[in-house]
C-alpha cells in the first residue's frame, strides 16, 4: 500500500504548503496556549490590572514630599509660607527641633528641612532682603531636584504675594510664559501606563515564544515534528504568529480600554500605526524569544539568561529615564535595541501624535534586527536539537 | 506454539527452559534460609518488621489505597507487584514515612510513624529508593560525591561514613566511575548507585520502588545480584521492592499482588501457581483479576519470514556519530528489507536512539551514510519525511490536544485532503480503539493508550517505514501485546519495514532479526533464534549476556558487603554534619551549571554596570532650538545663557513655528525658545516682554525638569540685564538651598548604593530559590523526607552557599562603586558590610520562603523576581522616600528589609553616616533573617501529603 513518492511540486505549490503548515502549527500554537491558564492568566493581567497598578502606583511627579521647619521666626510671614505646602505635592510641614534635623535626615524621614532665621518678617519689610535656608537630601534622587524648584516657587510667590499687599512691588521686565506641549496637565500616569505596557510586550512575547519553545523540547514535541515534513522556520513563524497575535490583541485593549477609556489618556495620534510598529517589535521579540531558548539547556537557565539580557533592555530603552541623560557610548549601543526604537516611536505616535512620515525609519530598524535575530535563531535550531544528546 | 501470555518486563520464558538467570533469581529465598515461607499473614516467631492495618489514601478523587493490612516479619523479603497506579508506590511512601499517614495505622521497625517523635526515631534504619532511575540522587555530583553526601545526612562522624565509600564502591563494580557525573551513567549503574547510597547507613528495612524499569538485562541481573549478597551478609535486613515485573517477583520470599488499591493475594510464588494453577506469576496475576480485565490473550502466530530477495528499505554504511571525544555510534552497518521488522537491542547508551536519530536526520552522522530506499538520508529533504514514521521513546504528541487535534494536526501537517483524512482517522480510531478517547487530552490518557495513539499517527499517513524507539519502555503487558499484534500486522499484511529499539527479550523474538549493540557498535546480527543457538544460551536473554560481555561489557564483579560499621544510636536534634552536606551539595551544584554559575557570579556586576550608567535621573544634555524673531544682541545674550549652560545643548534655529511643531513632534528638540519681535527694544525701554518656551510634556517628570532650568536661566539673564543696565533687582527675601550628601547632586552617588541594595536581593534570592525547588523538580526532596536530616538543617544547608555568593558579590560591587563609578565610601565601611551580611541573610531567606511555595522551578524563578523586584523598586526607597508612601505601599516598604539596607547603603556610602549611626538599621535588617526562616520552616513539610 506504501504511498507512491511525491512528485517534486512547483515554487507556488510548494510556497502554498508552506503557508498552510505555517496556519495549521499556528492553531496548534493557539490552543496550547489557551489550555495553559496559568500563563494566560499572566497575560491578562499583564494587560489590565498591572497597566493600571503601574500608572498610579508609580508617581515621577512629586507626591507628599516631605517638610520639616525650624521656624525660628514664627511669623505670620513664616506660617503663610508653610501653609503654601499642600496635598498631594506636600505631606503637611512639620515643625523640628534645631538638634535633631540631622538625626531625622540621616534616616530619611524628611527629604526636605526649611530653616526660617528670627526675625525673617520684619527683615523683609524692612527691605534687608533676608534668606532662609532649605536644606535638601540630595540622596532622594527624584523628588530633590521636583521638590527644590517646587519649594522655591512657592515661597518667591508667597513672600511677593505678602510684599505686594504692604506695597512693595516690582513687575519683572520680561516675563517667561511656559507652555508644555502634548501633555498640558503633566499628567504622568499616562507616562508611566505606556511605559509599562511597552514593558509588559516586551517581557511576555520574549517569554512567552522562548518557553514555549522550551516546553516543546522538554516534551520531545519538537524533535517529533522535525521528522515531519515540516521546516524549522515553520515551526518559529507559527510560534512568532500565535504569541504576537496574542499580545498584539492584549496591547489594544490595554491602549483602547485600559489607558484611553479607563485612565482617560489623551492619544495624539493613531492607534493603528502604533499597532503596526508594535507587531514589527512583536517579530523581533518573539525571534529574540526563540534565539535565546536555543540558548538554554533547561527553563530555568533560560529564565536566567532572560534577566540578564531583557532587563538591561527594557531599563535602557529610555522609557524609564531619559535617553539623552546616559553616556555617549551607551546611547549609541542602545540605538541597535528595537526596544529603543520601540520606545521612541510609540512616544512619538501616542503623545507627539508624529505619522508614517516620522517614525518609518525606527520601524525600518525594529524590522531589520527582528530579521536579523530570526535568522541566527533558524540557523542554531538544529545545532540545538542535536545538543541535547 | 502455546498460546501468547500476557507478559510482564517481556521473556517469554514459558516457553523454555528455566534461564541461568532465573535459578539466580530464586536463590535468595533459598539462601536466606532464615526467611520463613509465609502464608498470607505474619510469617514464624519473627517480629514484625512492617505493620500496616487499614491504610486508605487518595489523591483528590482518585482512591490509591483501599483498605490494605499487611505485615512483613523481619529478615523477610517481599514483592509488591501489580500493574501501573494501583497504590504500589504510595504504600511504599507510607511505609518509608515520606508520605504523611491519611488513614490506618503505619508501624515500622517497632515504631508508630504517625507521630513525629518515633519517625525521627525510625527513619534512619530505613533506605528508600524512590521510583525512577536515580530520582534521589544528585545528577550534578559524581557516584563518590553522591554516596558522601548520603554518608554525611545520617552519620555525625563524616570520617568513619567515608571509610565505608570505597568499599560500596568496589562491592557494586562502581569504582573505575568514582568520580563520574551520576547523570552520565547508564540507567543500570544508576541503579547501583542508588542502592550504595540507600546502603551507606546499614539499615535493617531497604524498600526499592521498581529499581530495574528502564534497565536493560544485564544492568538487572547484576542490580539483583547485588541485592542478593546484601542479604546473604545481613540476614537481618527486611526487603520490601515494588515491581510489576513479575518475573523478578518470583525471585522473593513472598509475593503480594495489589490491583486497584487492595491485596488480591499474597503468598509464596510456589503457593501462588499451586492455587491458581497457572505456570508462572504474570498467568496467576491476570486469572485472579475480575474477568473484564484480563486482556484476550489470543495469539498471533509468526508469519512467513521475509524473503532474501526483497529490496532494501534501510541501508547503514559505518555510520558513526561523535559528541566531542565521546563515540556513540561506531561504524554500526546493516541492511533491513522491505517489510521486515527489525530489532536493536543493547544496553542503556549504547547509540540505540542515536543511530535512529541518524536515520531519521534528526541528528547529522559525523562519518559514513545511511539510505532509506536507496537514497542518502538527506536533513533537508522533506519529501523523505513523507515515507517515514517515527515514534520516539517519550510519548512526544501534544499533551495539550486532543487526541482528535493531534491526529487533524498531523493529517494536515502531510497534506492529506479533508475527506481522505477523515477517512483515514476514522479508520485508525477504530483500530486502535481510541474512540472512546477522541476527544480527551491528550495527556490524562493511560500510558497504553497514548502508546497506541502515537503509533496511530506514526502510521498516519500510510509511510512505508517506521521508526520506532523503545516504543513500550514503561507500558502495561497487556497493552504491549496488542501493540505488537499492530507491528506484525503492518508488516505483514500492508508490507512497512519495522525497525525498533527494546529492552525486552519477548519482543526481540517477535522480530524477524535483531541486533545486538554496544558502545556504539553492533555486535552481533540474526535472527532471534540464530543468535540464541550460536552461543548456545538456554535463552535469548542468556545469547544476550554472552553477546554483551563479548563487547566488552565489564563481567560481573563478585560483590560483597563490607561489615557494617558501628551504629550509633544516638541521634541529635541539630547536626552541623547534616546541615554541612547540604551546603556542599548545594555548591558542588552551583559550580557545575555553567550559566547558573555565571549568573551568581558575573550578574550582579553586569547588571550594575549597566544600571549605574543607565539609570539616571540626571536630566541634562537637552535639546533646544530657538525661534528668534528679534535678532538683536540682547536675543542673542538671552540664548547664549542656555547655549553656555552644559544642561543644554543648541541644536540649528527654527525657521517658523510649522517647523517647531515639526522639530518637537520627531523628538528632535526638549524644548523650543520663541523671543518676541522688538524683543530687545522693549527690554531697554523696560516695556512688558514676552518669552514663549515650549517644552515636550511626553515624558513628565524631564518636563518638569526643564520648567525649573529655564525658569532659572530666565531669572539669571534679568539680574545679569538688570546690573549691565545698572540698576539692581532686589528680591523681598531669598531661599538658600543646601544640597545635603551629594553637593553636586549626581545621580551616579546615589544611584550605585542602591543599585547594590537592588542587586543583593534580586539575585540571591533567585538563586537560593532554584536551589530548593530544584530538589522537588528531580525528586530528590525525597532525601528530606526519609532521611534524619531536620528542616531547619536543610533551609540552613541550602542557604550557606548562596549568602557566602551574595557576600562576594558585595564585594565585587563595592569594587565597580569605588574603581568605576568613582562613588566615595564617606561613611563606615564595617557598618555596611555588617548590614550587607544581615540583608543578604535576610534576602536569600526571601528565597527560601519563595521556593517552599512553589513547585516549579520556572515558578520560583519568576515569582521570586516579580516578589521582589516590585517592592525593591517601588516601595523601598529608591524613586520614593518611604516616608513619602501610604496605604499598602507604605506597608510593603516598613516590611521589607531593603528599604533598610538602602539606607545603610545610601548611608554609609553618600550620607557619611559612621558606625554607630549605622547600628539602627543593621539591627532592624538583621530582624528579617529569623523571621524568614521561621516562615519557611512553618511551610515546608517533612513529609509529602
Amino acid at each position: 500500500m506504501a504511498a507512491p513518492a511525491p512528485q517534486r511540486l512547483s515554487l507556488g505549490a510548494r510556497l502554498a504548503a508552506r503557508v498552510n503548515n505555517v496556519r495549521h502549527l499556528l492553531v496548534k500554537e493557539l490552543i496550547s496556549l489557551w489550555r495553559d491558564r496559568a500563563l494566560l492568566i499572566l497575560v491578562l493581567y499583564a494587560f489590565t490590572a498591572a497597566i493600571y497598578i503601574q500608572a498610579n502606583g508609580m508617581k515621577h511627579d512629586l507626591h507628599r514630599a516631605t517638610i520639616g521647619v525650624v521656624d525660628e521666626d514664627n511669623s505670620a510671614l513664616s506660617h503663610a509660607i508653610l501653609d503654601a505646602f499642600l496635598p498631594p505635592r506636600f505631606q503637611p510641614p512639620v515643625s523640628l527641633d534645631p538638634g535633631r534635623v540631622d538625626k531625622e535626615m540621616d534616616a530619611a524621614r524628611y527629604t526636605f528641612v526649611l530653616n526660617f532665621p528670627p526675625d525673617f518678617q520684619s527683615d523683609v519689610l524692612a527691605g534687608r532682603s533676608p534668606s532662609v535656608q532649605l536644606l535638601i537630601d540630595a540622596t532622594a534622587l527624584m523628588q530633590a531636584g521636583l521638590g527644590a524648584t517646587d519649594i522655591s516657587g512657592i515661597f518667591q510667590q508667597e513672600v511677593n504675594r505678602f510684599v505686594s499687599r504692604t506695597g512693595r512691588d516690582t513687575p519683572a521686565p520680561a516675563e517667561l510664559k511656559i507652555r508644555v506641549a502634548f501633555n498640558q496637565g503633566l499628567e504622568s500616569s499616562w507616562f508611566t501606563g505606556t511605559m509599562g505596557l511597552i514593558t509588559n510586550i516586551t517581557m511576555l512575547s520574549v517569554l512567552l515564544a522562548g518557553a514555549a519553545l522550551i516546553r516543546e523540547r522538554e516534551h520531545g514535541t519538537l524533535e517529533h515534528l522535525l521528522v515531519l515534513p515540516v521546516h524549522p522556520s515553520e515551526i518559529m513563524l507559527a510560534k512568532i504568529f500565535a504569541n504576537g497575535t496574542v499580545i498584539l490583541l492584549g496591547s489594544t485593549f490595554s491602549i483602547v480600554v485600559v489607558l484611553k477609556m479607563v485612565m482617560g489618556m489623551q492619544i495624539a495620534g493613531s492607534v493603528p500605526l502604533f499597532l503596526v510598529g508594535t507587531a514589527l517589535y512583536l517579530f523581533f521579540t518573539a525571534a529574540l524569544g526563540i534565539f535565546l531558548g536555543t540558548l538554554s539547556g533547561s527553563m530555568p537557565q533560560f529564565g536566567l539568561l532572560f534577566f540578564l539580557i531583557v532587563l538591561p533592555m527594557n531599563m535602557l530603552s529610555g522609557g524609564f529615564t531619559p535617553l539623552e541623560s546616559m553616556p555617549q557610548w551607551l546611547q549609541t549601543a542602545m540605538q541597535a535595541s528595537p526596544s529603543t526604537q520601540f520606545v521612541a516611536f510609540a512616544q512619538a505616535i501616542l503623545y507627539r501624535g508624529a505619522g508614517m512620515d516620522t517614525v518609518w525609519p525606527r520601524f525600518l530598524a525594529t524590522f531589520a534586527i527582528g530579521m536579523l535575530f530570526f535568522m541566527v535563531a533558524l540557523v542554531r535550531f538544529r545545532k540545538f536539537l542535536a545538543a541535547q544528546q | 506454539m502455546p498460546p501468547r501470555a500476557i507478559r510482564r518486563r517481556g521473556r517469554r520464558s514459558e516457553r523454555r527452559v528455566p534461564s541461568v538467570r532465573e535459578r539466580i533469581v530464586n536463590t535468595p529465598s533459598e539462601r536466606s534460609s532464615g526467611t520463613p515461607a509465609p502464608s498470607g499473614a505474619a510469617g514464624g516467631g519473627r517480629p514484625a518488621a512492617v505493620r500496616l492495618a487499614g491504610i486508605r489514601h487518595r489523591y483528590g478523587d482518585t482512591t490509591a489505597v483501599d483498605g490494605i493490612d499487611l505485615t512483613i516479619a523481619e529478615g523477610a523479603s517481599v514483592a509488591l507487584v501489580g500493574p501501573d497506579g494501583v497504590g504500589k508506590s504510595t504504600l511504599l511512601g507510607l511505609i518509608t514515612g515520606a508520605k504523611r499517614i491519611q488513614a490506618g495505622t503505619v508501624e515500622v521497625l517497632g515504631a508508630d510513624l504517625a507521630t513525629r517523635r518515633q519517625r525521627d526515631l525510625v527513619q534512619p534504619r530505613i533506605a528508600f529508593m524512590p521510583q525512577g532511575l536515580g530520582r534521589n540522587l544528585y545528577p550534578n555530583l559524581t557516584v563518590a560525591e553522591n554516596i558522601a553526601f548520603f554518608a554525611r545526612l545520617f552519620g555525625e562522624n563524616a570520617d568513619a561514613k567515608g571509610a565505608r565509600v570505597a568499599p560500596l564502591l568496589a562491592a557494586t563494580g562502581l569504582t573505575p566511575f568514582a568520580g563520574r557525573l551520576m547523570r552520565k551513567l547508564s540507567g543500570g549503574m544508576k541503579q547501583k548507585l542508588g542502592l550504595c547510597c540507600s546502603l551507606v547507613h546499614d539499615p535493617d528495612l531497604l524498600v526499592l520502588d521498581e529499581p530495574t524499569t528502564g534497565v536493560d538485562p544485564l544492568s538487572r541481573r547484576q542490580f539483583w545480584d547485588f541485592v542478593e549478597t546484601i542479604r546473604a551478609d545481613r540476614p537481618q535486613l527486611t526487603l520490601l521492592v515494588a515491581t510489576s515485573d513479575m518475573e523478578e517477583a518470583a525471585r522473593f520470599g513472598r509475593v503480594v499482588m495489589v490491583d486497584e488499591g487492595r491485596i488480591l493475594a499474597d503468598d509464596s510464588p510456589a503457593a501462588l501457581l499451586e492455587r491458581t494453577g497457572q505456570p508462572n506469576l504474570e498467568r496467576a496475576f491476570i486469572s485472579l483479576l475480575p474477568e473484564d480485565r484480563r486482556g484476550d490473550g489470543d495469539g498471533a502466530e509468526r508469519s512467513a519470514p521475509i524473503p532474501d530477495d526483497a529490496p532494501i528499505a534501510i541501508e547503514s554504511r559505518g555510520l558513526t556519530r561523535r559528541f566531542g571525544d565521546f563515540v556513540a555510534v561506531d561504524h554500526v552497518s546493516f541492511k533491513i528489507r522491505r517489510g521486515e521488522i527489525f530489532g536493536f537491542l543493547g544496553s542503556n547508551g549504547c547509540g540505540k536512539s542515536t543511530t535512529m536519530k541518524m536515520l531519521t536526520g534528526l541528528l547529522p552522522a559525523s562519518e559514513g551514510e545511511a539510505l532509506l530506499f536507496g537514497v542518502p538520508v538527506d536533513p533537508a529533504d522533506i519529501e523523505t519525511r513523507r515515507r517515514v514514521g517515527y515514534m520516539s521513546q517519550a510519548f512526544s504528541l501534544y499533551g495539550e490536544l486532543t487526541v482528535r487535534q493531534n491526529l487533524e494536526l498531523h493529517a494536515r501537517l502531510f497534506s492529506l485532503e479533508e475527506d481522505a483524512a477523515a477517512r483515514r482517522i476514522a479508520k485508525l480510531t477504530d483500530d486502535f480503539d481510541l474512540t472512546e478517547h477522541l476527544d480527551a487530552l491528550s495527556d490524562g490518557l493511560p500510558l497504553g493508550v497514548r502508546q497506541r495513539l502515537s503509533l496511530a499517527v506514526a502510521i498516519l499517513h500510510d509511510p512505508e517505514l517506521l521508526i520506532l524507539d523503545e516504543p513500550t519502555s514503561g507500558v502495561d503487558p497487556v497493552a504491549r501485546d496488542g501493540f505488537w499484534d499492530h507491528l506484525q500486522r503492518l508488516s505483514r499484511e500492508e508490507g512497512v519495514t519495522i525497525f525498533v529499539s527494546t529492552h525486552f527479550m519477548g519482543e526481540a523474538e517477535r522480530c524477524d532479526r535483531i541486533s545486538f549493540m554496544h558502545a556504539g557498535r553492533v555486535i552481533a546480527t540474526g535472527a532471534p533464534e540464530e543468535l540464541r543457538q550460536a552461543q548456545k544460551a538456554a535463552s535469548l536473554e542468556e545469547a544476550f549476556i554472552a553477546y554483551m560481555e563479548m563487547g566488552g561489557r565489564e563481567a560481573e564483579t563478585d560483590a560483597r558487603l563490607p561489615p557494617p560499621a558501628a551504629t550509633s544510636a544516638h541521634r541529635s536534634s541539630f547536626s552541623w554534619s547534616r546541615l554541612g552536606a547540604y551546603a556542599w551539595r548545594e555548591t558542588l551544584e552551583l559550580r557545575r551549571d555553567p550559566v547558573r554559575l555565571a549568573f551568581a557570579l558575573l550578574g550582579t556586576a553586569i547588571l550594575m554596570i549597566i544600571f549605574g550608567y543607565g539609570i539616571t535621573l540626571d536630566v541634562d544634555k537637552l535639546r533646544f532650538a530657538v525661534l528668534d524673531r528679534d535678532q538683536t544682541a540682547e536675543s542673542r545674550a538671552y540664548i547664549d545663557g542656555f547655549a553656555h549652560s552644559t544642561y543644554f545643548v543648541a541644536e540649528a534655529p527654527l525657521a517658523d513655528p510649522a517647523d517647531l511643531d515639526r522639530r518637537l513632534k520627531a523628538n528632535d528638540i526638549a524644548f523650543a525658545i520663541e523671543l518676541p519681535p522688538d524683543f530687545g527694544a522693549d527690554l531697554r525701554s523696560g516695556r512688558p516682554t514676552e518669552v514663549l518656551v515650549t517644552i515636550d510634556g511626553a515624558m513628565p517628570f524631564r518636563a518638569e525638569t526643564i520648567q525649573g532650568y529655564v525658569q532659572q536661566v530666565h531669572l539669571q539673564f534679568l539680574q545679569q540685564a538688570a546690573q549691565e543696565a545698572g540698576r539692581s533687582l532686589t528680591t523681598a527675601a531669598s531661599l538658600e538651598m543646601r544640597y545635603r550628601y551629594n553637593q553636586s547632586f549626581k545621580s551616579v552617588d546615589a544611584m550605585v548604593p542602591a543599585v547594590i541594595a537592588l542587586m543583593l536581593i534580586f539575585i540571591p534570592a533567585i538563586l537560593t530559590a532554584l536551589g530548593v525547588v530544584t530538589e522537588k523538580e528531580l525528586g530528590s526532596i525525597t532525601n528530606l523526607y526519609v532521611t534524619p536530616v531536620t528542616k531547619l538543617e536543610f533551609l540552613l544547608g541550602k542557604q550557606a552557599p548562596y549568602v557566602a555568593v551574595a557576600v562576594f558579590n558585595f564585594f565585587v560591587m563595592v569594587g565597580l562603586a569605588l574603581f568605576l563609578f568613582g562613588v566615595p565610601l564617606k561613611g563606615s565601611f564595617l557598618g555596611l558590610f555588617l548590614g550587607a551580611v544581615v540583608y543578604v541573610l535576610a534576602t536569600t531567606a526571601i528565597g527560601l520562603v519563595s521556593s517552599t511555595l512553589t513547585n516549579t522551578q520556572v515558578a520560583a524563578l519568576f515569582g521570586t523576581a516579580i516578589g521582589t523586584m516590585m517592592p525593591a523598586t517601588q516601595f523601598s526607597g529608591l524613586l520614593q522616600p518611604v516616608a513619602t508612601l501610604e496605604g499598602a505601599a507604605w506597608a510593603v516598604g516598613t516590611f521589607f528589609p531593603t528599604t533598610y539596607f538602602m539606607r545603610i547603603s545610601v548611608g554609609a556610602f553618600t550620607k557619611g553616616l559612621g558606625f554607630m549611626e549605622l547600628v539602627p538599621f543593621i539591627l532592624v535588617t538583621a530582624a528579617f533573617w529569623p523571621a524568614l526562616l521561621l516562615i519557611a520552616h512553618l511551610i515546608l513539610r517533612k513529609q509529602e501529603t
